[in-house]
């Protein structure tokens, strides 16, 4: 490789500028959630990216916050995202889901309500049909917890 | 055979669609979700009982499915985008973790 060519390399390999908005921050995941994404996909590398968590900034009740995880892939027959697992930080038990997308949904979407015992991150790992892992992340803060008793 | 549940749902899907065509689907079953977490008021676990599994069938595929635990909320709702593939149905179906099942459906025309 000539001087100039690992030039060009280095300068693709470069994070863009703030130009992309980042869904959420691309820091490790929390301690616990790593051990359990260990737990379920062994010691395969996971990137951060391609994976939307959508959560509420605030909760005003951890009883039912609206969560939508979303995965960038074409869902196509060669091309597609087969399963998602969200992980929770503080929750008593860290395996919130497992979503498993068929060949008849045109986007690997779904929404559904979670509990939250305090403020957190929620974690997911999509997997995709080349065995790859991708992950998403969002931190949420809550006015009242859930799981708790009286909760 | 798992034992019929009598836990109350309600699931939607548009009535007519075009062969092909996105849609949403929705699918709600009132359940206390109970986490086996919690106390009652002389300090007894309350024990766990919560729906397990989801399931949405259509044109004889399955289209989505969910593992739930206790994270997710009481009367569990999900929805998610399917292709409308031939006149018929969408089958719903929920288990809990002893066992007790429900089966809906919802009929679809795909033109």
């Amino acid at each position: 490789m000539t001087g100039r060519r690992a030039l060009l390399v280095g300068a693709a390999a470069l994070p863009l500028p703030v130009l992309v908005r980042r869904p959420a921050r691309a820091a490790p995941p929390p301690a616990r959630i790593a051990a359990e994404v260990a737990a379920v996909f062994g010691a395969r590398p996971v990137r951060d990216g391609r994976v939307v968590v959508d959560l509420p900034v605030i909760a005003e009740s951890g009883n039912a916050v609206p969560m939508t995880i979303l995965v960038d892939s074409p869902m196509t027959p060669a091309d597609f995202c087969r399963v998602v697992h969200v992980f929770n930080e503080r929750n008593p038990q860290p395996h919130v889901a497992r979503f498993l997308f068929g060949p008849r949904m045109p986007r690997a979407e779904v929404s559904t309500r979670i509990r939250l015992a305090a403020a957190q991150t929620i974690y997911a790992v999509a997997e995709m049909s080349d065995g790859a892992l991708w992950a998403g992340q969002a931190d949420v803060t809550l006015g009242f917890a859930a799981c708790m008793d009286n909760g | 055979m798992a034992e019929p549940a009598r836990w109350t749902v309600r699931v939607s899907v548009p009535p007519v669609a075009r062969r092909g065509e996105t849609i949403e689907v929705r699918a709600l079953v009132r359940h206390d979700m109970e986490t086996g977490f919690r106390h009652d008021h002389l300090g007894a676990i309350v024990p766990r009982d919560i729906i397990t599994f989801f399931s949405c069938r259509h044109a004889g595929e399955e289209v989505f499915r969910v593992e739930l635990g206790p994270s997710i909320a009481a009367n569990p709702f999900f929805s998610f985008p399917a292709r409308a593939m031939e006149t018929g149905e969408f089958v719903f179906s929920w288990t809990d973790g002893d066992g007790r099942a429900r089966e809906a459906r919802a009929p679809i025309k795909v033109t």
